[in-house]
C-alpha cells in the first residue's frame, strides 16, 4: 500500500481557553505564548490509521504538509512515528488559504507524488474546524472519499472503513485509490520511539513551491482563495457563575439544590 | 452569475416525515429568501420520499423538487453527490443550505468542490448584507474560541447550519406551493462505494438531541461506576447522560453521548457539567444550554466562566446530598 497522510500545524488547540488571542485586523490567531504548535491531533489519527495498515500489510508512508513557517521539530513527529518520507509544501505563497486553495494545492502535490493507494486526512484541522479539505482532495482527484473513519480494513484489495455517525454506524467498503478522513475514535495515536526519532532527525523532507506541482502562485494560499473572512471575532460571554457554598460538602450539594429550586430550574 | 436565483435547503426525511434540521433549516431559510424576496425551495432525495413534499411546503418552502430513485435509498456520497450536482445547476440557487450533520458534513463538502464554489460549514448565523446581498456565514473556529464571519465569492453560496441554530416555522397546511419531480443520471459505473454494514446505534433511553435536561461528566468521574450515578440523576430529571471526550474514549460510556465540537451539539434546558473542565471543544457542543450548573473541584476551571451556578469541591461527596434533594422535592 501506497499511502499519504496529510497534517497540518497548528496552534496547540490544549492551549488554555484563557490564553487564546486573535488579531482582529489579520484574521489570525495569535500562538499563545507557552505553547507550542502541535500537529492537528485528527491528523495524527490520520497517521495512527496508515501506520496500523502498513504494520500489518507492508507499504510506505509519506506525509505530506503546507504552510510556511513550519518547525522542523513539530512537523517531523509522524517520521518519528514511523511514516517514511515527508514532503512539504513550504512558502509565502501557501499563507492565508481556505479550505478551496489548500485542497487545491495539496491535490496537485499528490498528482506530483504519483503513486498512492489511500490517502488519509485528518476529519477537520483543529484550528478551522472546516472540514472540507479531504472530500476536496477526493474531488480533485476523482477518487472516492470516505469520511469520519474510526476503522480501516484492507480486504482483498479494497478498503472497509467503519464510520462514525451521529444516527447510525456502518461500514462501507471502496474500490482503491480512495481518501479516507478519519475521526479521535480510531484510537490514540502511537507515540514516537526512541529508534523512531533518531531516524526522523537523519531524514531530509522534500520542499517544493507552488512552481515545483504545477500551481500558478495565484491560485496559491490567500491569493487562491474562494470565501473572505470579514471577521474574527472572540464572542462575548457573561461570565457570572452563582458559585453556591455551605459548611459541608454534604450541605453544599443540599443548597444547590434548593437554589435552582429557587430558580424554578427543575421541571417535574 | 446572474441566473442565480432564491434559497434552496437540502432536505432529509426520517420515519417518513420531514427531519427537525430540515424544518430549522426551512425557517431559516424562509427568513433570508423573503429579505432577497426570492423564493425558497426545498430538495428531497430518496426513495419514496414525495409523501412528505407537502410538508416542506407547510413549514416555508415554495417549491419541492422531489427525486425519487431506489439508487438513493441509503446515503452514500458516490450516489448524492451526482444526484444533488444535478439538481443544483438545473435549479441554480443563490444560496443553498444543508444541516451540520451526518450527511451534511460528508456531502456539501464535495459537492462544493463539484461545482467550483465555495462553502461554510457549521454555520451558526446566516444573514444578508444588505449593501451586496451576499450571504454572511458566521461560523466557530479554533473550537469556539472565535467567531468569524465569512462570505462566498462564487455562486451558489453554500452552507451546512449547526442543529438548533435556525428554529421552524409553524407548521402551516393552508401554504401553496408546488411540487416538481424530477429525474438524475447516476451511472453506476461511477459509484465506487458500496454499504457493507448500516446499524442504528441508539444509546438507550432519551435521544441527546431531545432531551431537556442532561447530565454529563468528564475525566474526573474516573470510571462506569461513576456514571451510574450520573445517570441516577437524569433518570429522576427525565434527562440523559452525555460526557465529554475521555470517557467515551475510555469506555465509560457509549461513544454516541460524546457532547462537543465533533460529537452532539445539544441544546437543553438544563445541563449538569460533572467533573468537566471546560475545554473549548466540549463547550462547543452545549453552550446554547439554557441554564448550565457546573460542579468541579477545581474554582478556576474553565467551566465555571460559562456556568450560571457552581459549587466547588469533590462531586462524589457534593452529588449525593444534591440528588436527596432533589428526590424530596419531587416527592412533594
Amino acid at each position: 500500500m501506497n499511502m499519504i497522510v496529510c497534517c497540518k500545524q497548528i496552534p496547540d488547540p490544549e492551549a488554555p481557553p484563557a490564553s487564546f488571542k486573535i488579531d482582529s485586523s489579520t484574521h489570525n490567531v495569535i500562538p499563545p505564548p507557552g505553547f507550542p504548535p502541535v500537529i492537528s491531533p485528527f491528523d495524527l489519527n490520520a497517521v495512527e490509521a496508515a501506520l496500523r495498515i502498513k504494520n500489518k500489510s507492508g507499504g510506505t508512508v509519506i506525509i505530506l504538509s503546507l504552510g510556511n513557517k513550519l518547525l522542523p521539530e513539530i512537523i517531523k513527529k509522524p517520521l518519528s512515528m514511523g511514516a517514511d518520507e515527508l514532503v512539504l509544501l513550504e512558502d509565502e505563497a501557501f499563507e492565508g488559504g481556505d479550505s478551496w486553495s489548500t485542497a487545491h494545492a495539496l491535490a496537485k502535490a499528490i498528482k506530483t507524488i504519483g503513486a498512492y493507494d489511500i490517502i488519509f486526512c485528518g476529519r477537520q484541522a483543529a484550528d478551522w474546524d472546516a472540514g472540507q479539505v479531504g472530500s476536496g482532495i477526493a474531488e480533485l482527484l476523482e477518487i472516492p472519499s470516505i469520511t469520519l473513519a474510526k476503522e480501516v480494513d484492507i480486504v482483498d484489495g479494497k478498503a472497509q472503513v467503519g464510520r462514525v455517525l451521529d444516527d447510525w454506524y456502518e461500514v462501507v467498503e471502496t474500490t482503491l485509490p480512495a481518501l479516507i478522513t478519519v475521526s479521535n475514535e480510531l484510537g490514540e495515536p502511537r507515540y514516537p520511539t526512541m529508534k523512531g526519532i533518531m531516524e526522523a532527525t537523519k531524514k531530509q523532507p522534500t520542499r517544493w513551491k507552488p512552481a515545483d506541482i504545477g500551481l500558478e502562485a495565484i491560485k496559491a494560499g490567500a491569493s487562491g482563495r474562494c470565501t473572505r473572512v470579514l471577521k474574527l471575532f472572540q464572542p462575548i460571554r457573561e461570565a457570572h457563575c452563582e458559585i453556591v457554598s455551605g459548611e459541608s460538602p454534604d450541605e453544599v450539594g443540599a443548597n444547590l439544590a434548593t437554589r435552582l429550586r429557587e430558580e424554578k430550574v427543575f421541571k417535574f | 452569475m446572474d441566473t442565480y436565483r432564491g434559497v434552496t435547503v437540502f432536505g432529509e426525511t426520517s420515519e417518513g416525515k420531514l427531519s427537525s434540521i430540515t424544518t430549522d433549516l426551512l425557517g431559516g431559510g424562509r427568513t433570508l429568501a423573503d429579505r432577497l424576496r426570492e423564493e425558497l425551495s426545498c430538495l428531497l432525495f430518496g426513495h419514496e420520499v414525495s409523501g412528505v413534499a407537502e410538508e416542506a411546503i407547510a413549514y416555508g418552502a415554495d417549491t419541492v423538487y422531489v427525486v425519487e430513485d431506489a439508487q438513493l435509498k441509503d446515503y452514500q456520497t458516490d450516489t448524492y453527490t451526482p444526484a444533488a450536482a444535478e439538481l443544483v445547476q438545473e435549479i441554480q440557487p443563490r444560496i443553498l443550505l444543508f444541516g451540520q450533520n451526518d450527511i451534511g458534513r460528508d456531502l456539501a463538502p464535495r459537492l462544493a468542490f463539484r461545482l467550483g464554489t465555495g462553502l461554510s460549514t457549521d454555520c451558526i448565523e446566516l444573514d444578508i448584507d444588505t449593501e451586496t446581498t451576499l450571504l454572511q456565514q458566521t461560523r466557530p473556529v479554533c473550537g469556539g474560541n472565535a467567531l468569524a464571519t465569512v462570505v462566498c465569492q462564487t455562486l451558489p453560496q453554500m452552507a451546512t447550519v449547526r442543529r438548533k441554530a435556525m428554529s421552524s416555522l409553524e407548521r402551516d397546511d393552508t401554504r401553496k406551493g408546488k411540487v416538481v419531480t424530477f429525474s438524475v443520471t447516476i451511472d453506476p459505473d461511477k459509484v465506487r462505494t458500496r454499504i457493507i454494514n448500516r446499524v442504528t446505534e441508539e444509546a438507550p433511553g432519551i435521544r441527546l438531541e431531545d432531551a431537556a435536561v442532561i447530565v454529563s461528566g468528564g475525566r474526573g468521574i474516573g470510571s462506569r461506576e461513576g456514571f451510574q450515578r450520573l445517570e441516577e440523576l437524569a433518570k429522576l430529571l427525565k434527562g440523559a447522560v452525555g460526557a465529554t471526550r475521555l470517557p467515551c474514549e475510555s469506555g465509560w460510556v457509549p461513544t454516541a453521548v460524546q457532547i462537543g465540537l465533533t460529537g452532539k451539539v445539544v441544546t437543553p434546558e438544563l445541563y449538569f457539567a460533572i467533573a468537566i473542565s471546560g475545554a473549548s471543544q466540549h463547550l462547543a457542543g452545549c453552550l446554547s444550554a439554557k441554564t448550565i450548573v457546573a460542579i468541579n473541584r477545581d474554582p478556576d476551571a474553565n467551566i465555571f466562566n460559562v456556568a450560571h451556578f457552581g459549587a466547588v469541591g469533590d462531586w462524589q461527596q457534593i452529588l449525593p446530598s444534591f440528588i436527596e434533594k432533589v428526590r424530596e422535592f419531587k416527592d412533594k
